[in-house]
C-alpha cells in the first residue's frame, strides 16, 4: 500500500509544482541559484569520472581486440560508442543521482524539518511551485549539458590513454572517430540525460519534501532518494534502449 | 479578530482537537497554554492553516477561513506573520536578505526601499548592524528578533508566536515578549502566542487559553488566571512552591489577602503559617 500512497502523493506533487508564480524574478533567481549548485558543482566529480572512464575503456578495448585482422582505429570507435551510449548518460547520471539527488533531498529535508517550508506557506508562497520546479528545470538544463561535457571528455581521456599507453597513435584515433559514427547516438543519449535529469530531480525533491522527523531523517531520506533514483534511471535506460535503439 | 469555532483535529484516529471555540480580539496577546502534547500547536496550526480542521471553522475578521479555496487562503496569508519556535530562517540568506525576502516576493520596491524598510523592522526589534550575518552566526535570541523582523515586515494584521521563548534565557524572554506586545498593540495586530512560559503568561496574557488533553479547560485573562479555582490549570501553572508563592504575593496585591491553601509568611518575626490539617 506504501508503494501506491507514496505514487499518488509524488504525482500529486508533480501536479502542485504547476502554478503562477507569485514573483517571477524571484523565481528566475532561484532557477539560477540551482543552475550553478547542480551544474558547477556537479563539474568536477563529472570531468574526472568522464576522463577515467574513457581511458579505462580504451585500455580494455584494446585487451580484448586480440586479432591483427581488425584495426586499431576500432578501438577508438568501439569507445566512441560506449562512452555516447552508456557510459555518459548513464553512469554520469547515476553518480548525480547521488551528489545532485542527494543535495536536494538533503536540502528540502532540512527546510522541512527545521520548518522553513511551513514558514514559506504561511507567507502563501506556493512552496512546490518555488522550491521543486526551479530545481527540476535546472536539472532538466543542466544535467543534459554535463553528460556531453562527459562524452568530449570519455573520448578525450580515452585518446589519451591510448596514446600514453602506445596502443594507438592519435592521427589512427580520430580517423576512427568518424567511422561508421551514426548521429542518432548523441540524440539517443540526450534523451536519456533528459529523462534521467527529471528522475534524478523529482526523486530527491519528493523525498526530500515530504521527510517528517529529524537529523536521522534527513539522512535516510536522502538516501532512500539516492537508491530510487539509480533503480529508476537503470530500469528507463532498459526500457529507452529497448524502444528507440534499432536491434 | 480570530473566531474558531468548534474546530475538531485527529491523526490516525486519534483525537488532537476537540471542540474548542475561542475569540481572539486584536490589539491584545491571545495566549494559548498548555502542557506538552495537549494540543496547542496543532490548534495553531489549524489556525493559520498549515493543518486542515476536521470540523468547525475559522473566521478571520469575519471571513470563513476553512471554507476558503486554495488562492484566497493565499490572501489571508500574506496578512499573517508567524514566528516559529526554531526561528525557521532561511540557512542559505544572511540576516537582510532573510527579512528582505517576504518583501521582494510580494512587492515590486526598489532594493533601495526595501533596505530602508529591512532597516526599520531590524531597529523596531532592537538589532543593528547584523545585516550581513548568517543566521548560524547569530545567538537563539537574536534568531527569534530576526524571525519576529520577517513576520512583520509585511505589516501583517495577524501574528502567531510558536513558543517564541523557549531555548531563551528569562531576560531575552522578558525582551522578547515586551516586543511581541509593543508591536501588538503598535500596530493593531492580533497576537496568538504558544507558549509554557510563565513569566509571558503574566506579563502579556490579555487574553488566555488554557488546553488540557486536546480540550479548552479554562478561559480569562492574566488578572483572572490567579484566581481561577481551576485545579488543573492551578496545577499547571503553579507548580512549584516558588510559584505558589508568587501568586500568593500578586492576590495579596490584588485583594489584600493571601490564599488560606498557603503558609505564606505575613509576619517574617512569627515565621511561616501552619498548613490546614498540619496542627
Amino acid at each position: 500500500m506504501t508503494i501506491f500512497s507514496d505514487i499518488g502523493r509524488y504525482l500529486l506533487m508533480v501536479k502542485g509544482m504547476f502554478s503562477k508564480p507569485e514573483n517571477g524574478r524571484m523565481y528566475w533567481k532561484e532557477f539560477i541559484h540551482q543552475c550553478t549548485e547542480i551544474g558547477f558543482g556537479s563539474l568536477g566529480i563529472v570531468a574526472i569520472i568522464s576522463v577515467f572512464i574513457g581511458a579505462v575503456s580504451t585500455i580494455q578495448t584494446a585487451y580484448q581486440l586480440v586479432s591483427p585482422l581488425i584495426p586499431t582505429s576500432t578501438i577508438a570507435q568501439i569507445v566512441r560508442d560506449t562512452v555516447i551510449l552508456e557510459f555518459a548518460p548513464t553512469l554520469v547520471c547515476i553518480v548525480l543521482a547521488g551528489v545532485a539527488g542527494s543535495r536536494i533531498a538533503s536540502e528540502l529535508g532540512n527546510m522541512r524539518v527545521s520548518e522553513q517550508i511551513d514558514a514559506l506557506e504561511i507567507m502563501g508562497i506556493k512552496t512546490k511551485t518555488y522550491l521543486i520546479l526551479p530545481k527540476i528545470a535546472a536539472a532538466l538544463l543542466m544535467i543534459p549539458l554535463l553528460v556531453v561535457i562527459a562524452m568530449i571528455l570519455g573520448i578525450w581521456g580515452g585518446r589519451m590513454a591510448g596514446i600514453a599507453a602506445g596502443i594507438i597513435d592519435g592521427y589512427t584515433f580520430d580517423k576512427g572517430l568518424k567511422e561508421f559514427f551514426v548521429p542518432f547516438s548523441v540524440k539517443f543519449a540526450l534523451i536519456k540525460a533528459y529523462v534521467f535529469a527529471f528522475i534524478i530531480s523529482s526523486i530527491a525533491a519528493f523525498y526530500g519534501y515530504y521527510v517528517k522527523g529529524g537529523a536521522l531523517e534527513i539522512g535516510r531520506a536522502s538516501t532512500r532518494a539516492v537508491v530510487v533514483s539509480c533503480i529508476l534511471i537503470l530500469f528507463a535506460d532498459y526500457i529507452l534502449s529497448a524502444l528507440l535503439l534499432p536491434t | 479578530m480570530i473566531e474558531v469555532k468548534h474546530i475538531k483535529k485527529s491523526f490516525d484516529g486519534r483525537t488532537v482537537i476537540e471542540d474548542i471555540s475561542c475569540v481572539m480580539k486584536a490589539g491584545q496577546c491571545n495566549l494559548i497554554i498548555g502542557a506538552s502534547g495537549s494540543g496547542k500547536t496543532v490548534l495553531q496550526k489549524c489556525i493559520v492553516g498549515l493543518f486542515e480542521p476536521d470540523e468547525g471553522e475559522i473566521l478571520y475578521d469575519g471571513q470563513n477561513f476553512t471554507a476558503m479555496k486554495g488562492n484566497e487562503k493565499t490572501q489571508i496569508r500574506k496578512e499573517i506573520g508567524m514566528l516559529f519556535q526554531g526561528s525557521a530562517l532561511f540557512d542559505s540568506l544572511n540576516v537582510q536578505e532573510n527579512v528582505m525576502f517576504p518583501l521582494s516576493m510580494f512587492t515590486n520596491d526598489s532594493f533601495r526601499k526595501k533596505l530602508d524598510r529591512v532597516n526599520e523592522v531590524l531597529e523596531r526589534v532592537n538589532l543593528q548592524g547584523v545585516n550581513r550575518k548568517f543566521p548560524s552566526e547569530l545567538s537563539g535570541g537574536m534568531k527569534k528578533r530576526v524571525a519576529l523582523a520577517r513576520a512583520i515586515v509585511l505589516n501583517p494584521k495577524y501574528l502567531f508566536c510558536d513558543e517564541p521563548n523557549s531555548g531563551l534565557d528569562p531576560q531575552t524572554s522578558l525582551v522578547i515578549d515586551k516586543l511581541i506586545q509593543e508591536i501588538t498593540v503598535e500596530f493593531n495586530m492580533t497576537t496568538v502566542v504558544n507558549t509554557h512560559d510563565m513569566n509571558s503568561l503574566m506579563e502579556i496574557g490579555n487574553y488566555i487559553l488554557y488546553m488540557y488533553k486536546g480540550h479548552k479547560e479554562w478561559e480569562g485573562n492574566n488578572k483572572e488566571i490567579i484566581f481561577s479555582k481551576n485545579e488543573r490549570l492551578n496545577n499547571f501553572i503553579f507548580a512549584s512552591d516558588f510559584l505558589q508563592d508568587a501568586k500568593a504575593m500578586r492576590m495579596l496585591e490584588e485583594t489584600g489577602q493571601i490564599p488560606d491553601h498557603r503558609n505564606f509568611p505575613l509576619d517574617p518575626e512569627k515565621g511561616p503559617d501552619p498548613k490546614p490539617g498540619s496542627a
